[in-house]
């Protein structure tokens, strides 16, 4: 073996002497091979970029998340309506006196009784009932456990067992939430539901899409 | 015919087929994987489903073709075009529904395939690659079984689609940018059915049918296991070279899966024309309900071949978060657990310490504990498809805690002490000898 590595380096030196040669290898060829594949693989992995990007959102898609304008007088005290928002439920519900009074009773149950996470609601929100109005809960209709969309169950116990106090229950893995949205202890959502911008236009005028004014 | 005209046809022929063989291997790939790839003789019913794997392949990738014909990929049009297909299109209905059926067959075969290879160790060396490949192939067929339920647009699809393409949300920092990016939308929307298609008909498809080719190759490079889990080729007859217990695939074990064939088209057909729906567990009730962003059906669940993983998600609780040092909380966990229960099976060559590859010379530690695999498997499988709330509550003892949701608990750790423990109890199992020669 020895004798004909010999015999080829003797070979390819004579064939060219003036390159680098180490062991029968033209390292000259070598580098310039390695270099050219590297830009090459660079040269590749910036064609993926646009078909990766094509795969986001397009203009119209993000066209399409325009604020609603709602006309709220038409809830009746207790009861709930959805709208549409970037196509997702919206829920606004009108809450009771004594809906409002139970959302201060079951903080021990809660996994965020104070709206710690503030992802999850607009800083005007961050506050008792997660509201503007505290009669006025407008919350986005979609489990952040997996983007189902949960069942109103506003009233206290029925099929929901004795326990129950209100609110909503997500058909696809069960979690629970408060008229406030915020998610019962032991849920798989692990956070509270979305409080939505919103701002009123009117007394009976809202504006879902849009932050209310800091202060004003 | 004159024993002259026989001579020239045979002349004919012969001469045809050394102007083909000159040009391209086909006398000598038909003898390497059909006449003279040796296959030990012992094999069994659990060897059929290998055959049938690939037969339902072919089933699905032709019936595709057809109906891609007369499908719309788009949102408001999906759903009509699949009612077309089942109304107006002639014979649409049958090729929908060889469609749909195989969808769930396919798992169905694939799963006792799956089996073989654990009962018979035919994981274990040398045949890793083969099983690495058929792991590539199984989540590849989960993912075609996925893309293509959302294609129908009914509220099934449309929130099945919903909750796993959330499931990559819960991954910490990239999450929700990688679910929106496979979305293309904020929401499952037309771009989103558009893309599935284009997976669905096209990307998987290729990815499936070479990953079926690199299975089949490496399966006829180091030759096939059989019931007995020991290497055929050890014992060759010492002047043909041929293994002593082998026989050669063709013509016995293609006759032998033709039969196969037979028995499970019997089946297949059946199911066709009298349970195309099969009670709800092969097509959904709520899928032939227009999918509607606003309203979630009351009651989701996948179908029946992905609720064990399923169960697994729902069952483990989400982390709770870490006040102080600002960690938000998160249901990762549970996502987590759902894929490595899918992706534990590829490393099962790498868990499996026993001297002995078969079932039939393990012990029964080992016996047991895949039996509890088996029903962890099953009862998964069973809840998945129900409410969380199906057995009703535990009493405030145990916090008013669903029983299912305890149930899956359980079995969810007896599905994965099944895997981590596995290097553990088959070491400590009471094999028995393994014969030199294959048995019965």
């Amino acid at each position: 073996m020895a004798e004909n590595r010999n015999d080829k380096d003797q070979e390819n030196a004579h064939v060219s002497p003036a390159n680098n040669l180490s062991a029968g290898v033209d390292l000259d060829k070598r580098n310039f091979l390695i270099a050219s594949s590297a830009v090459g693989a660079l040269g590749c992995a910036a064609v993926a970029v646009p078909f990766v990007k094509s795969m986001t959102p397009s203009e119209r898609a993000k066209a399409a998340g325009a604020p609603v304008e709602v006309d709220i007088s038409k809830i009746a005290p207790g009861t709930m309506m959805t709208v549409e928002w970037r196509g997702k439920p919206v829920w606004i519900i009108n809450r009771t006196p004594e809906m409002i009074a139970e959302l201060a009773q079951h903080d021990d149950k809660l996994t965020d009784a104070k709206g710690d996470v503030t992802s999850q609601q607009p800083s005007y929100c961050k506050n008792a009932d997660r509201s503007i109005k505290p009669g006025l809960a407008v919350i986005v209709g979609i489990c952040t456990h997996l983007g189902c969309s949960p069942t109103a169950k506003m009233q206290p116990k029925g099929d929901m067992g004795d326990t129950w106090s209100g609110g909503f229950f997500c058909p696809c893995h069960g979690s629970k939430f408060d008229l406030a949205g915020r998610v019962f202890k032991g849920s798989p959502a692990p956070i509270n539901l979305v409080v939505p911008p919103h701002k009123y236009l009117t007394e009976n005028t809202l504006l879902i899409g849009v932050d209310t004014e800091e202060g004003a | 015919m004159s024993d002259k005209n026989k001579s020239v046809m045979a002349n004919v022929f012969s001469n045809g087929l050394n102007w083909v063989d000159e040009r391209f291997p086909l006398t000598s790939n038909v003898k390497a994987h059909l006449t003279e790839y040796y296959t030990p003789k012992n094999f069994n019913f659990w060897y059929f489903f290998g055959s049938l794997s690939l037969l339902v392949l072919v089933l699905q990738i032709l019936t595709g073709i057809f109906l891609t014909m007369h499908y719309k990929p788009d949102a408001e049009l999906a759903f009509g075009s699949v009612e077309y297909i089942m109304r107006d299109v002639p014979w649409g209905w049958l090729i929908r529904y060889m469609h749909s059926t195989g969808a769930s067959m396919f798992f169905v075969v694939v799963y006792m395939h799956m089996f073989r290879g654990i009962i018979y160790g035919s994981y274990r060396t040398p045949r890793e690659l083969i099983w690495l490949f058929g792991v590539g192939i199984f989540l590849c067929l989960m993912g075609e079984a996925f893309f293509g339920y959302l294609l129908p647009w009914g509220q099934m699809s449309y929130w099945g689609a919903q909750v796993i393409v959330n499931l990559f949300s819960a991954i910490p920092f990239i999450g929700p940018d990688v679910s929106e990016w496979l979305r293309g939308d904020y929401l499952v929307s037309d771009a989103t059915l558009n893309r599935f298609f284009a997976f669905h008909v096209i990307a998987l498809p290729f990815v499936l049918v070479g990953l079926v080719a690199a299975h089949i190759i490496a399966l006829h490079e180091v030759g096939s296991n059989n019931p007995d889990g020991i290497e055929i080729k050890k014992l060759k007859d010492k002047v043909t070279g041929i293994p002593l217990d082998g026989i050669p695939f063709h013509p016995y074990y293609t006759v032998k899966d033709i039969v196969g064939a037979v028995v499970f088209l019997m089946v297949f057909s059946t199911v066709i024309f009298f349970a195309p729906e099969m009670g709800g567990y092969f097509l959904e009730a709520n899928n032939f309900v227009p999918a509607n962003p606003l309203v979630t059906p009351a009651h989701i669940a996948p179908v029946w071949y992905f609720t064990p993983y399923y169960s697994i998600l729902r069952a483990v609780p989400p982390f709770p978060g870490v006040g102080f040092l600002g960690i938000p909380p998160s249901l990762f966990p549970g996502v987590a657990a759902m894929g490595l229960s899918v992706m534990v099976f590829a490393l099962l060559p790498w868990l499996d310490k026993s001297p002995v590859k078969s079932i039939r010379y393990r012990g029964t530690l080992y016996k047991k504990w895949l039996a509890a695999f088996v029903v962890s498997f099953v009862v998964l499988g069973y809840l998945g498809t129900e409410p969380a709330n199906v057995w009703g509550q535990f009493g405030a003892w145990l916090g008013n805690a669903d029983r299912a949701t305890v149930v899956a608990r359980a079995f969810t750790v007896v599905y994965f002490a099944f895997f981590i423990l596995m290097p553990w109890y088959t070491k400590k199992d009471k094999t028995l000898p393994v014969p030199e020669r294959v048995t019965g």
